[in-house]
């Protein structure tokens, strides 16, 4: 999983490695901005959602006087964007842009390694570029031990800037200073523990300098232990004093529960899997025969009754759910525990709807023997109990 | 016959002493993996489940000749337990451990290439080898000598795929669980070529998931190797929204790539059956065995 950084937070991440970005001020109220505004002259009011769009969703406004910062800032600080409450605006002072590239860092997959990008045609999505013109980007996997070398981030930015004529002049004054600038942000994702480390567009000013005038930092969540400080001050910008998150309600308390979990919302069928890849399949046998499953629910490797426990109350506290399939294939996850966890989430959360219960695999009699005594009968092929559910939930929703 | 492990492997135990590490570590002694050594730094000299513990791997290396790795330590120490095995010259690494951090495993994953050893993981159920051995989760009594070979993504699925074959009385090979993180040691077109050079796998059974281009890539490999045996696919996560991680790290439809839809369309040009259900898996190995 992902933490995204708001863009404030992925500048100031920049800043601090010594990479150039606009002079900008953090507002969480209208007067905030107003003052950043006396301070800094004209500036953009920019909405910080992790998310993007927010343009074209009216969270940008460009103002040239503290009361028109005041009136902006207010009005943004009201919006919600696409189900994100703006909780602080970002008030940037203006470059003077000659040209827009783009320079990022994100995860390879197939290669393994992270991939350093760059581009001359910056101010748009990479992924868009990639699609209509991916002669214009150039690409670098660096050893992830060494770091990008000098001579391949110019091989990179002369590959890149061939394609941008209007550079052309200024292409060895530009691959130099790009050189400092790739390697410092290659180890500024490995220091964070980035999957994704954008800087687009990477402004080339009228005068000549690289300026990050926008950012993107995503983080991988399994290192977050590492990263306590960047996470709090990440939950402090997202959940407001009323505990919204702008995510779907029950993902939220997911969370908080520590459970894997993705809402299906309208779904009727409650699914509780062990391991992510029968979970996912629990659903997809849900689908086939013709039911409306309500989540993914993972309850992992060596899941605990507690555990168990836990997952079914969050499943029923959706009202949609009428049902409950659980998908038990014992490997790490020991039937017993999985078996005992029902059964007593049962009894202790008063359960009455239907719950069909698939269970094999390790300790598979015990688990079955508790179900069994509790009067919970427990089925062993996967597609027979979906048809199970189904039908007793009376079908397709 | 059988691939990367059979009865003769010499197996050393990374975090023998923790409580899962402890457990599955019975299991394979039950089952009749050679366990030669655990190794826990700060606690060599000692012993558990009747075999010596180590400082470290290179010493449990030169004193009982360990020759792969079985690794299930915390997420935070992980990706240094796998350099260690790969750097003490072991030939096979598996790491079960999830949640480690993926640019862990890109430095871990790039050291490992400039050694000999093969590493299958992280966060992967391990691997069976049928009534010879077997490293992981996989429980012991799903497995049955035979005929299939398995390499799965996920690893309740591949246990489940592993009952399947059992029960219908085609068995298996050699089952190997890659894993469900978005870096691996190994992947499909890895453990494809393995199977190729076993003459007793007469068909492979492939269990991918949503996320990557993994199954494309093992299509693309199937399709210019001129494989020449069946292969039966099985993909999950038809039903996941894009941008929703569905559990495994890797299991995520980003943009356009990763959907169930592609990688079906991908094997099934490259001349793959495609299964609906698991049931549906062992039926179309069945047809496509000879008798």
């Amino acid at each position: 999983m992902i933490v995204k950084l708001l863009e404030y937070q992925a500048k100031r991440q920049f800043a601090r490695v010594g990479i150039e970005v606009p002079a900008g001020r953090l507002a969480r109220t209208p007067e905030e901005a107003a003052a950043a505004a006396r301070e800094l002259g004209r500036v953009a009011v920019k909405a910080q959602v992790p998310i993007g769009g927010r343009g074209k969703a009216g969270g940008i406004a460009v103002v040239s006087s503290p009361d028109e910062a005041h009136r902006e800032a207010a009005r943004i600080l009201a919006m919600e964007i696409r189900g994100y409450p703006v909780r602080s605006v970002w008030c940037e002072a203006g470059l003077e842009i000659a040209h827009e590239l783009y320079l990022g860092i994100t995860l390879d997959r197939d290669r393994r390694r992270l991939a350093l990008i760059l581009s001359a045609a910056g101010g748009m999505e990479i992924e868009e570029v990639a699609a209509t013109s991916p002669e214009r980007i150039a690409k670098l996997w660096p050893d992830p031990f060494a770091g990008p070398h000098p001579f391949q981030v110019r091989e990179l930015a002369f590959s890149a800037l061939a394609h941008a004529p209007a550079l052309d002049e200024a292409r060895g004054r530009l691959a130099s200073a790009l050189v400092p600038l790739a390697q410092t942000l290659y180890r500024l994702a490995l220091d964070l523990d980035a999957v994704t480390c954008e800087i687009n567009p990477l402004a080339l000013t009228a005068d000549g300098r690289l300026v990050a005038a926008d950012g993107k930092l995503e983080v991988d969540e399994n290192a977050e232990y590492r990263h306590r400080e960047l996470a709090a001050e990440l939950a402090l910008d997202l959940e407001g004093e009323d505990g919204r998150t702008g995510e779907d309600p029950y993902e939220a308390e997911a969370k908080r529960r520590g459970l894997t979990y993705v809402h299906l919302p309208g779904g009727s069928i409650g699914c509780i899997g062990n391991g992510a890849g029968l979970a996912m399949n629990t659903l997809d046998l849900v689908q086939q025969v013709g039911g409306r499953p309500n989540n993914f629910l993972d309850i992992g490797g060596g899941a605990s009754a507690e555990k168990v426990r836990s997952s079914l109350a969050m499943i029923l506290s959706d009202p949609d759910v009428r049902g409950v399939f659980i998908n038990i294939f014992g490997g790490i996850t020991r039937g017993d525990e999985v078996a005992r966890g029902i059964v007593q989430a049962r009894d202790e959360l008063g359960i009455t709807l239907p719950v069909v219960v698939r269970m094999t695999g390790t300790n598979e009699e015990e688990g079955r023997r508790i179900l069994a005594e509790a009067g919970i009968v427990p089925g062993t092929s996967a597609p027979e109990a979906a048809r199970q559910i189904v039908e007793l939930v009376g079908g397709a929703h | 016959m059988a691939i990367l492990l059979d009865a003769s492997n010499r197996v050393l135990v990374q975090g023998i002493t923790g409580r899962e590490g402890s457990f599955h570590t019975q299991q394979m002694q039950a089952y009749g993996t050679q366990v030669v050594a655990g190794v826990v730094p700060g606690r060599g000299g000692g012993a558990t489940l009747g075999v010596p513990i180590f400082d470290t791997v290179v010493e449990a290396v030169a004193k009982t000749g360990a020759d792969t790795a079985f690794t299930i330590v915390p997420p935070a120490f992980a990706a240094d337990a796998v350099m260690e095995a790969a750097a003490a010259g072991l030939r096979l690494g598996i790491c079960v451990t999830e949640g480690i951090p993926v640019l862990d495993m890109v430095r871990a994953t790039a050291f490992v290439d400039g050694t000999s050893m093969r590493l299958i993981g992280p966060n992967c159920p391990g691997v069976m080898t049928p009534g010879q051995a077997k490293i992981g989760f996989i429980p012991n009594h799903v497995g049955r000598p035979g005929r299939v070979g398995v390499v799965a993504r996920s690893g309740t699925l591949t246990y489940e795929v592993i009952q399947g074959l059992s029960e219908s009385g085609y068995g298996e090979t050699t089952a190997v669980g890659i894993g469900g993180d978005p870096v691996l040691g190994s992947t499909f077109v890895d453990i494809l070529p393995l199977f190729a050079g076993d003459p007793a796998t007469e068909a492979v059974v492939l269990v991918g998931e949503i996320g990557g281009s993994d199954e494309e890539r093992a299509a693309e490999w199937i399709r210019s190797s001129g494989f020449d045996r069946p292969v039966i696919a099985f993909i999950s996560g038809r039903t996941a929204p894009p941008g929703k991680r569905m559990g495994h790290a890797g299991a995520i439809i980003s943009g356009t790539t990763g959907s169930a839809r592609g990688k079906i369309d991908a094997l099934s040009a490259a001349g793959a059956a495609v299964a609906d259900t698991i049931e549906d898996v062992v039926r179309l190995v069945g047809e496509r065995l000879t008798p």
